[in-house]
């Protein structure tokens, strides 16, 4: 994608022509020191859930070992274990640090998979119906409203009544809900790009339709799908916590970090603070984290915007 | 225009009906109502007679066959658990979602529009970047958790604004309103910030993208250096051509705002739409999820009618017949 | 009749406004009722908050003893014929008196509400009801009728004059909600409010409080939260996660009691090859080892009740060896909670053949039970350490239980292990015996909810023969017998916990819990 927008990239900003695109792209990119912050924040975030089993004190997946006879223990008590809980345990008797470890993993994977699947899909639909217009157009919004008007939670019922429990059924439940979001989004923008110059001036060179609409179109129109689609991840982040929520999520004894949080909820006032505040917390920092990075390459990336 | 939003209509009659067929089917796979209307002390001759009561005994189609039949008479069908016309029980409900809602998109334009013009036209400055930054949290932790914070804080820790629930309700243009009396407005105020975080967030960033990319624009320099105003080049100018992400979004937002406002009114007991639909797909009463999920899609295809009639009203550039699907 | 309503509201204002508003109550409740009308649908909330407006011929006490209600006094006069005398001058809220001739409406129009979801004819089948004089009726029966006082506990009589030819919609408006109880209706705006005033000329006295507000909020810790701010003058539903704040909080003060429902366990005893039961590695199995009583009883020895009731209630439960605790009729003195034994259960398993263990999942729902999903969980964690590996799924209750009970091939439960609740609503042990553990069978109305299919003929005469019997002492031994063949010698269920329910009030007020987990303003009692 770097390549593609690269190529109507105008630079400006009169930086020694020798750097290749990449190393201009980096170096633009640590001009801003909250967003190398932010990047570093992803970094942590990305490192800890693909290593999660080798640096998690316990595994907290494994029934034979998890025992409700440590539940609910304060920060730095000791289990029966052996092993100390450094954030505590929660109501089942898992150890919250390795939780959270092993949670991340399993919410990063299902926000990012199902935020890209979802993306893909919606933006190819999206610029279809608008570069096509007419029927196509007709047929394809008005699948997109149904889409819009139909509750998440319908969707991942019937998916858990037909399918069952599990990640996959969550993923796909997802992208089902979110597809549609981006496909709205891209279409609008598009609309406007379309009757622009320079898309009727690749027409009358006779470029293929694929070659206008994915080399022309699209990177002008990523502006405002960048911004969605950061959102978007966290967004399905939340979503997952909130289908936990519902009793709708994954399985409760594989939690996410959706489930440790809506299972934080319960505890809200219970004074037992370590189970529902510190999987808050892991959120919003990876969800920062990610936006801020988000934000920059929005900036970085956008081929109209003088820096 | 008027044979546009005719087309647009009858588009939309198809559409509702490929909705009641979903939804008739999704609630077949999900579960069947009897096993959450029946008194588990019934035996089996009294679960056969409910069946029967209910309309339940015959076959998914024919079922379907009837309730087509009914709606084309106008009857959406009576809830399960009340006995009710579905449709009633939803419009009851509607005055208390719509003065969220309202409240909610109020929050999000006024505040985020300007903040993210702001940020667009500052983007170095401390306030810029701490509103970019400050817009993440919005969007970062379920609402259902803020919700919660919220009410922790305000109510139980400072006691300064009720837990929860609608105040009394005085009539206003013939509905049930509650925003009329200071009561009312302190009891929104919770809910409707909580339903707003998300997309106040957004909002900050879609504007302070388009301004940033607006302000760059040859346009802008033209009216610059024509000597318009710089309140004039912001407020007329610039903003006319942030609004269409802005608007396509938050027509999509104030559509699932009202019909999916699930989370927030059931944390904070508010006696809207959203915990009408979701306490009936808890109980599968299916007449009143058909029913509530058809007229929203049709509000759904009305916003995004009015979305694309705007996106012709704020861009020449887009005609009416490219949107006209 | 909406006049007067109104009336009573303005008054309620005046008096709140002169500063008496100390004997309103506001109730912060989990569930609403589904409606106003007492006999369209059999639903926990209904038959609680309506029990404010309207009356039984016999009413349960808090612990679901039977008392004298509308009616004085009830025998049987031969083997088929009850006779129930009428409390004498008793009016309805529209003034007029109660008589013989509103039971016998009631007893017709109950079973006839249309569209009702779930009719009182459970309750009111095969019987007949004649008017003798103003204050005597007798209901008559095919067969001799032991149930009939505690079934009469169920149905809420409603005044003729005012509900002749009433739609549900009626009652709903306020227009046929003509009670003789200590409260009238006002209003109920769904998910919003129901309000009840008093009732000045009520038999029994005059009631408490000027005015009952219910508050519908759904949301657990937003109701501790409305508790908590003094929104409200009292919750139920209080959950056990936070009941350890709770009473060291001086806002609030906690009443508790047990429930009439017990929580347990189904194990498929009918297939050979039960769906979710496989070897050790997950792989299926031909033969299915929970037919094995050695098998179920070493399960029931892995359980350890007393930490399920610690770790995962809080505390708040009390462990259950049959279906129903000591002070309900049929209790069998013999059965005590079965004691967390993890060696005995090894050697069971090895005597049984399954020493090398099997796997099994666990299925629940997790929005029905007080805790039911970490409930599921806890028992996964037990088994699994005791060579069962165990996986957990759990669901809404809509989901749930359409697959528990009839989700496999011709309509037969479709899980192998389940977790699952039973409440006592007429406060004896032979309906969940009927249903839960006698043989399944259609016609005969057994076994409706036998999720299990746990059948043993034995145990089917016991109960057969209990519900024939008028005779209380000679019922009470054959029902006990019946539990201790079904759960004592067969382990036809896994019995875990009888839940405890959680009230919390203001300071100055106390609830007599009740174990029918019903929340009545009747049942506060201001304490100094």
């Amino acid at each position: 994608m770097t390549a593609t927008i690269s190529e109507t990239l105008v630079d400006p900003t009169g930086k020694p022509a020798d750097l290749s695109p990449f190393q201009r792209f980096v170096s633009d990119f640590c001009e801003s020191k909250v967003a190398v912050a932010g990047a570093i924040g992803v970094l942590i975030v990305a490192l800890i859930a693909v290593f999660a089993p080798w640096i998690s004190p316990t595994n907290p997946y494994d029934l034979a070992t998890v025992d409700i006879m440590d539940s609910r223990l304060a920060p730095g008590k000791q289990m029966m274990s052996g092993v100390t809980a450094v954030v505590g345990t929660d109501g089942m008797g898992r150890d919250m640090l390795s939780s959270m470890f092993y949670g991340l993993r399993i919410s990063l994977t299902v926000g990012a998979m199902s935020g890209f699947i979802a993306l893909m899909v919606g933006v190819c639909v999206g610029l279809t119906a608008a570069y096509f217009g007419g029927r196509v157009d007709t047929l394809i919004m008005r699948v997109v409203d149904l889409q819009l008007s139909f509750p998440a939670i319908l969707i991942a019922l019937v998916l858990l009544a037909t399918l069952g429990k599990g990640v996959d059924k969550i993923i796909i439940a997802l992208i089902v809900v979110q597809w549609a979001y981006f496909a709205r989004t891209v279409r609008g923008t598009a609309l406007v790009e379309r009757r622009k110059e320079y898309i009727e001036a690749a027409a009358c060179l006779a470029l293929s339709h694929r070659r206008i609409v994915f080399k022309h179109l699209l990177p002008n129109c990523l502006p405002p799908l960048i911004v969605v689609g950061t959102v978007q991840i966290a967004n399905a982040i939340s979503l997952e916590a909130t289908l936990s929520f519902l009793g709708i999520g994954l399985p409760v004894t594989e939690p996410s970090l959706g489930l440790l949080i809506s299972n934080g909820f319960e505890y809200m006032l219970s004074g037992k603070y370590w189970i529902s505040i510190y999987p808050g917390i892991v959120l919003l920092f990876t969800i920062v984290s990610i936006n801020l990075v988000g934000d920059r390459l929005r900036d970085v990336l956008n081929p109209r915007l003088e820096r | 225009m008027s044979v546009f939003i005719i087309r647009r209509l009858l588009q939309s009659v198809v559409v509702i009906w490929v909705m009641s067929l979903l939804v008739f089917g999704g609630v077949y796979l999900i579960g069947d109502p009897i096993d959450m209307l029946i008194n588990p002390e019934a035996d089996q001759e009294d679960i056969d007679a409910a069946i029967r009561a209910l309309g339940l005994d015959k076959p998914i189609h024919e079922q379907y066959w009837f309730f087509l039949i009914n709606a084309l008479k106008g009857d959406l069908g009576s809830s399960f658990i009340f006995n009710e016309p579905a449709l009633q029980l939803i419009l009851a409900r509607m005055p208390a979602t719509m003065e969220l809602a309202f409240a909610s998109l109020f929050i999000s334009i006024f505040f985020g529009i300007p903040l993210g013009m702001w940020a667009g036209l500052h983007p170095e400055s401390i306030a810029g970047r701490s509103i970019m930054t400050g817009s993440i949290l919005g969007f970062s932790l379920p609402s259902f958790w803020v919700g919660i914070m919220f009410i922790m804080f305000f109510a139980v820790i400072l006691g300064v604004l009720p837990s929860g629930g609608r105040a009394e309700t005085t009539e206003f243009l013939g509905m049930q309103v509650s925003f009329l009396s200071w009561d009312g407005l302190s009891h929104i105020l919770l809910p409707a910030v909580n339903l707003a975080l998300f997309k106040l967030s957004l909002v900050i960033r879609l504007s302070r993208a388009g301004t940033q990319e607006v302000i760059h624009q040859d346009y802008i320099k033209f009216a610059r250096a024509k000597g318009v105003s710089e309140k004039r080049v912001i407020l007329v100018h610039v903003l006319k051509n942030i609004l269409i992400p802005v608007v396509t979004i938050l027509g999509l937002e104030f559509g699932s705002v009202i019909a999916f406002a699930v989370v927030t009114e059931t944390v904070f007991a508010w006696p809207g739409m959203g915990k009408l639909i979701i306490e009936s797909i808890d109980q599968l009463d299916r007449p009143v999820i058909v029913a509530y999920l058809m007229i929203i899609v049709f509000m759904f295809i009305v916003i995004n009618l009015v979305v694309d009639i705007l996106y012709s009203v704020l861009d020449p550039r887009v005609r009416l017949q490219d949107v006209k699907a | 009749m909406r006049k007067t309503f109104t009336a009573f509201v303005a008054g309620a204002a005046l008096l709140a406004a002169a500063g008496v508003s100390a004997q309103e109550i506001r109730i912060g409740i989990a569930q609403e009722p589904s409606s106003i009308d007492p006999h369209y649908h059999n639903l926990g909330p209904n038959n609680g908050f309506l029990s404010h407006v309207y009356e039984r011929l016999v009413q349960q006490d808090s612990k679901q003893r039977l008392k004298p209600g509308l009616a004085v006094s009830w025998k049987p006069i031969s083997e088929t014929v009850w006779e129930f005398k009428l409390r004498k001058g008793v009016k309805w809220h529209d003034g007029s008196p109660f008589t013989a001739d509103d039971v016998v409406f009631t007893a017709t129009r109950a079973v006839n509400v249309p569209n009702s979801p779930s009719s009182f004819g459970t309750y009111l089948k095969g019987k007949t009801f004649k008017k003798v004089d103003d204050y005597t009726v007798h209901v008559s029966t095919k067969d001799p009728y032991p149930l009939m006082a505690t079934e009469m506990s169920t149905i809420l009589i409603i005044s003729k004059k005012a509900a002749e030819g009433a739609q549900t919609k009626d009652f709903n408006l306020g227009k046929a909600a003509i009670g003789t109880g200590p409260y009238k209706f006002v209003k109920w705006q769904k998910g919003d409010i129901v309000e009840f005033v008093r009732n000045d000329d009520y038999w029994g006295g005059k009631p408490k409080w000027s005015k009952i507000v219910l508050k519908p909020i759904s949301s657990a810790p937003t109701r501790v939260a409305a508790m908590l701010a003094g929104d409200v003058d009292m919750i139920d539903g209080v959950p056990t996660a936070d009941i350890e704040t709770l009473k060291k909080n001086s806002k609030v003060k906690l009443s508790q009691g047990i429930s009439n429902r017990v929580i347990y366990l189904h194990m498929d005893q009918q297939r050979d090859k039960s769906p979710f039961v496989t070897d050790k590695n997950g792989n299926p199995m031909d033969k299915n080892p929970l037919k094995d009583v050695r098998v179920r009883k070493a399960i029931s020895m892995m359980i350890n009740r007393p930490a399920i009731v610690e770790r995962v209630m809080e505390g708040v439960a009390i462990p259950a060896g049959q279906l129903v605790s000591e002070t309900f009729f049929g209790h069998t003195p013999n059965l005590k909670s079965e004691k967390y034994d993890p060696a005995a259960a090894k050697k069971l398993l090895k005597e049984a053949g399954w020493g090398d263990g099997f796997g099994l999942t666990i299925h629940g729902p997790n929005n029905r039970y007080i805790n039911d999903s970490k409930i599921c969980e806890a028992i996964a964690q037990m088994l699994t350490r005791g060579g069962i590996p165990t996986k957990v799924v759990t669901m809404p209750k809509n989901v749930y239980f359409k697959r528990a009970s009839r989700g496999g091939p011709d309509k037969s439960p479709e899980f192998s292990f389940i977790l699952v609740g039973w409440g006592s609503g007429t406060g004896e042990a032979s309906s969940p015996l009927k249903s839960l553990l006698t043989t399944y069978d259609k016609s005969k109305g057994h076994g409706a909810s036998n999720r299990g299919r746990h059948s043993n003929p034995k145990m089917d005469a016991l109960v057969v023969k209990a519900l024939a019997t008028v005779d209380d002492e000679k019922r009470r031994t054959l029902l006990q017998q019946a539990t201790e063949v079904g759960i004592g010698e067969d382990q036809g269920i896994i019995p875990l916990h009888y839940q405890v329910n959680t009230w919390a009030t203001r300071p100055g007020l106390r609830y007599d819990a009740r174990t029918d987990e019903r929340t009545l303003a009747m049942d506060i009692q201001v304490v100094k």
